[in-house]
């Protein structure tokens, strides 16, 4: 079975000289839920980026390493094509269109569908009914919608590029966690009854863990821990680590 | 009653001339970012590149011709000069194009010589529209502020009904994320660029009748083209409209006034004042100055123009 994605030993650097990542594997099965931990600045946002082609915005490049998409090496491959083979990213930060209406966020994706479904332009029922509240303001400027609310917005967006395999940055932070469990919900169910493999980086470790299936620990820029989600709960060590507790928790273990 | 609505029709006329070169620079500074300084080079280009052709296929393929020759203008600028300097900031481009625009500026001079070129209106559309008292309005001038309406209708629909239209103005509120969605953010950004160059161009290919087509029309509109679209709100271009038939009537107006500033102090009861240098300057003398000091005052009071949502 090919992976939907596979890093292998993947490097990245900043303006050439800030090292981000540095040798980091890791695997997304076909219909996997996998989620990415670490703290701050460990090098999980470049990770997304370096997956999705963004990295030239930001003045970065892969320096060492792999990346393949379903068996295919995407190396070089500039963003806008990977989304349009599948590749879709929901930003840190949700990044919606904050002066179009809801639906037009929406519409803009349809694009990544050129080439492989006919694309529609109108009518995003299937979307709608993952997120209700979504369907209630589709008229609205997303700009006006809440935090939770557009994050909704970001995940519906993607969604309707059809992805085969959906990255989503930050995907709780800095909304109320209600509505952050609400998101993960809602992940999760995508997850299922679409089959599709998603990607998600976190900071909430219990709240991640308790839906993804795999977890990956990143630290400075390199994975320190990988396993499936209820052997990582079962280590508290991991909270303490990850949040900056230092080693000496670790190391009494 | 006469003279005011000349005064008026002429005034809108001019504002709608302001607006065709204003039109093209909100899609390139207002939404893009881009400084373009020489968009109103683009413009000049457009009236030789329309003289040119036009001798040979005739006043409306004159039209198309300028417009799409300064569109492609526009596109190679983009992709071999400004988007060579983008990634350096506003500062790299602004120098590029204040370059670009001395540059053109000779090359016009160069090829056809500082003087203005017989570009004229072709006699069949040389007639009088309608006459108010007795100054005659020509069928041209109307045939300029049209050109102006169809424009702004064309471009307002473009923008707010297509499709391309909905990916323009994702693009321009964030560029990485229309990317991470499966646009070719580049390649939108030089069709917006050769899109805004080849409104410059088909400006200056009806305006250069109308006005003389010389090398120093750049220089005419260069600046008052970012007071408009500064004034009108960064990439709104209902705003532009606005400012620039503001900015029209305005100077028309002013222009008309044969009062000094003298009547204005002895209106004022200060007739004591002894100021002879400012007691002889007439208002009429000040209209240039007039769209500047608007766009003081706006910059002062609202800093985003008319129509700017920009935070």
């Amino acid at each position: 079975m090919t992976a939907a994605l596979e890093i292998a030993g993947l490097s990245v650097a900043y303006g050439g000289a800030v090292q981000a990542l540095s040798g980091a594997t890791l695997t997304v099965p076909e219909d996997g839920f996998v989620v990415l931990l670490g703290a701050n600045g460990a090098g999980k946002s470049t990770m997304l980026k370096a997956i999705s082609g963004l990295l030239p915005f930001e003045n970065g490049a892969v320096t060492a390493g792999s990346v393949r998409f379903f068996g295919e090496d995407i190396a070089g491959i500039p963003s806008h094509r990977l989304a349009r083979k599948g590749m879709l990213h929901v930003r840190e930060g949700r990044c919606v269109f904050p002066n179009m209406s809801v639906e037009d966020n929406l519409s803009t994706a349809t694009f990544a569908l050129d080439g492989r479904t006919p694309r529609k332009t109108r009518g995003f029922d299937d979307i709608y009914a993952y997120f209700p509240q979504l369907a209630a303001r589709r008229g609205t400027a997303a700009g006006y919608l809440s935090g939770g609310e557009q994050q909704m917005l970001a995940i519906g967006r993607a969604l309707v590029g059809d992805p085969r395999l959906l990255l989503v940055d930050e995907a709780s932070l800095g909304l109320a966690p209600l509505i952050a469990r609400e998101i993960f919900d809602i992940l999760g169910r995508i997850n299922q009854d679409r089959r599709l493999a998603i990607l998600v980086v976190e900071q909430n470790v219990a709240l991640a863990l308790r839906h993804a299936a795999y977890g990956y620990i990143l630290e400075n820029g390199v994975i320190s821990l990988e396993g499936k989600a209820e052997t990582l709960m079962d280590r508290e060590a991991i909270s303490s680590r990850y949040l900056g507790g230092g080693h000496a928790a670790v190391a009494a273990h | 009653m006469d003279a005011f609505l000349v005064a008026l029709l002429n005034g809108l006329v001019y504002g709608l001339l302001v607006f065709m070169v204003s039109a093209g620079l909100t899609l390139v500074f207002g939404m893009m970012g881009v400084l373009n300084f020489a968009h109103a080079s683009f413009y000049m280009l457009g009236a030789y590149a329309a003289f040119l052709s036009g001798r040979y296929i005739g006043f409306w393929g004159g039209l198309i011709v300028a417009t799409l020759a300064v569109g492609l203008v526009g596109l190679f600028s983009e992709r071999l000069l400004l988007r060579k300097v983008r990634s350096f900031g506003h500062t790299q481009e602004l120098l590029l194009t204040y370059g670009l625009f001395f540059v053109l500026e000779e090359l016009v001079k160069l090829l056809f010589g500082p003087t203005p070129v017989a570009y004229r209106v072709p006699d069949e559309l040389r007639f009088t529209a309608f006459t108010i008292g007795n100054s005659q309005f020509p069928f041209f001038r109307l045939l300029m502020g049209a050109t102006a309406l169809l424009m702004f209708f064309g471009t307002y629909a473009a923008l707010r009904f297509t499709r391309i239209g909905l990916i323009v103005r994702a693009a321009v509120e964030r560029p990485q994320m229309v990317s991470a969605l499966g646009h070719n953010v580049p390649i939108v950004f030089s069709g917006l660029f050769a899109v805004g160059s080849a409104l410059a161009g088909l400006a200056g290919a009806v305006a250069g009748m109308y006005y003389p087509t010389s090398p120093a029309m750049a220089h005419e509109l260069g600046s008052i083209v970012f007071v408009v679209v500064v004034i009108g709100g960064l990439g709104s271009l209902n705003g532009a409209l606005a400012a620039s038939l503001l900015i029209g009537v305005m100077t028309s107006f002013a222009v008309g006034v044969e009062s000094t500033f003298g009547d204005l102090f002895r209106a004022l009861g200060l007739g004591g004042l002894a100021l002879p240098g400012l007691e002889a300057v007439q208002f009429s003398s000040i209209a240039g100055v007039l769209p500047y000091a608007l766009m003081l005052l706006v910059l002062l009071w609202r800093p985003a123009g008319f129509a700017g949502n920009r935070a």
